[in-house]
């Protein structure tokens, strides 16, 4: 085993461990922090495949702002905990639906027989990611921001509620 | 070096923590945060198959970054819409949040 798939099981470890942690935790804060170790270790594996721009950007925008948003969220959300309410009581019929999704997957990943090689990494320069964002990608990129921009007013109405309320 | 499949798994495995999330928590939130997982997923296999199977063109990648930005605005309006339900119906609960059942 080579050193690199050393790192990789322990990253992917990790991020096992936090998405485990989401949606197992019974405590909602709990489930919050082990958000942020999964996130954080999903930006470890976009390193590991030679994707730095979007592992700074995992790190940024998920590992403080989403975070931050999300620990809002639950604080002005914020009931009594009762811990028998986290779950709905269709858990059985969930953890079924998740490891038929999980088994379909895994047979898709392993028994395809995919086009091209899927051994090695191609390194991706950020120089060349940046051509095509702006070239070739041009006009998404500026519906993007748009989305963003649309989203982020919206939410601002919504949360300010109505006048005199 | 890593063979891809083992990427693939791992994005399996996180896109069905995902969907267990979603279907068995109650509170809006941590259904929310779940869907967060999920397309933590996705971004895993389109840089995955980017730069494995077609670095020419990296679609993948450049997908990534879209996931990334509707991701954001979508955390955004999602804290909205969970503040609104929560001020106007004392819960964040979504089986308590049944207005149009029929």
């Amino acid at each position: 085993m080579s050193v690199e798939e050393g790192v990789f099981y322990v990253i992917a470890a990790f991020t096992v461990v936090g998405g485990m942690g989401v949606v197992f935790a019974r405590n909602v804060v709990y489930s919050a922090l082990f958000l942020i170790l999964a996130l954080l270790a999903v930006a470890g594996i976009f390193l590991l495949l030679s994707a730095e721009f979007l592992a700074l950007v995992q790190v940024l925008i998920y590992g403080g702002a989403v975070t931050i948003l999300v620990l809002f969220a639950l604080m002005l959300t914020r009931v009594q905990d009762m811990p028998a309410a986290l779950d709905s009581p269709q858990k059985p019929f969930a953890l079924l639906a998740a490891l038929g999704v999980l088994s379909i997957f895994i047979l898709a990943a392993v028994g395809t027989d995919w086009p091209g090689q899927t051994e090695q990494i191609n390194a991706i320069p950020l120089r060349d990611l940046g051509d095509a964002l702006f070239r070739t990608w041009a006009l998404p990129f500026e519906v993007a921001s748009l989305v963003l921009m649309v989203a982020l007013v919206g939410s601002i109405v919504l949360a300010r509620g109505e006048e005199g309320e | 070096m890593i063979p891809m499949q083992h990427f693939l798994v791992l994005s399996g495995i996180l896109f069905s923590l995902g969907v267990y999330g979603v279907l068995a928590r109650r509170s809006a939130v941590l259904i929310l945060m779940s869907v967060e997982l999920m397309l933590q997923a996705v971004s895993i296999n389109f840089i995955a198959f980017a730069v494995y199977l077609s670095p020419e063109a990296f679609v993948g990648l450049i997908f990534a970054v879209f996931v990334i930005v509707v991701a954001a605005a979508e955390v955004g309006l999602m804290l909205a819409i969970v503040l609104r339900i929560f001020r106007n119906r004392g819960t964040a609960n979504v089986d308590e949040v049944d207005l149009m059942r029929w």
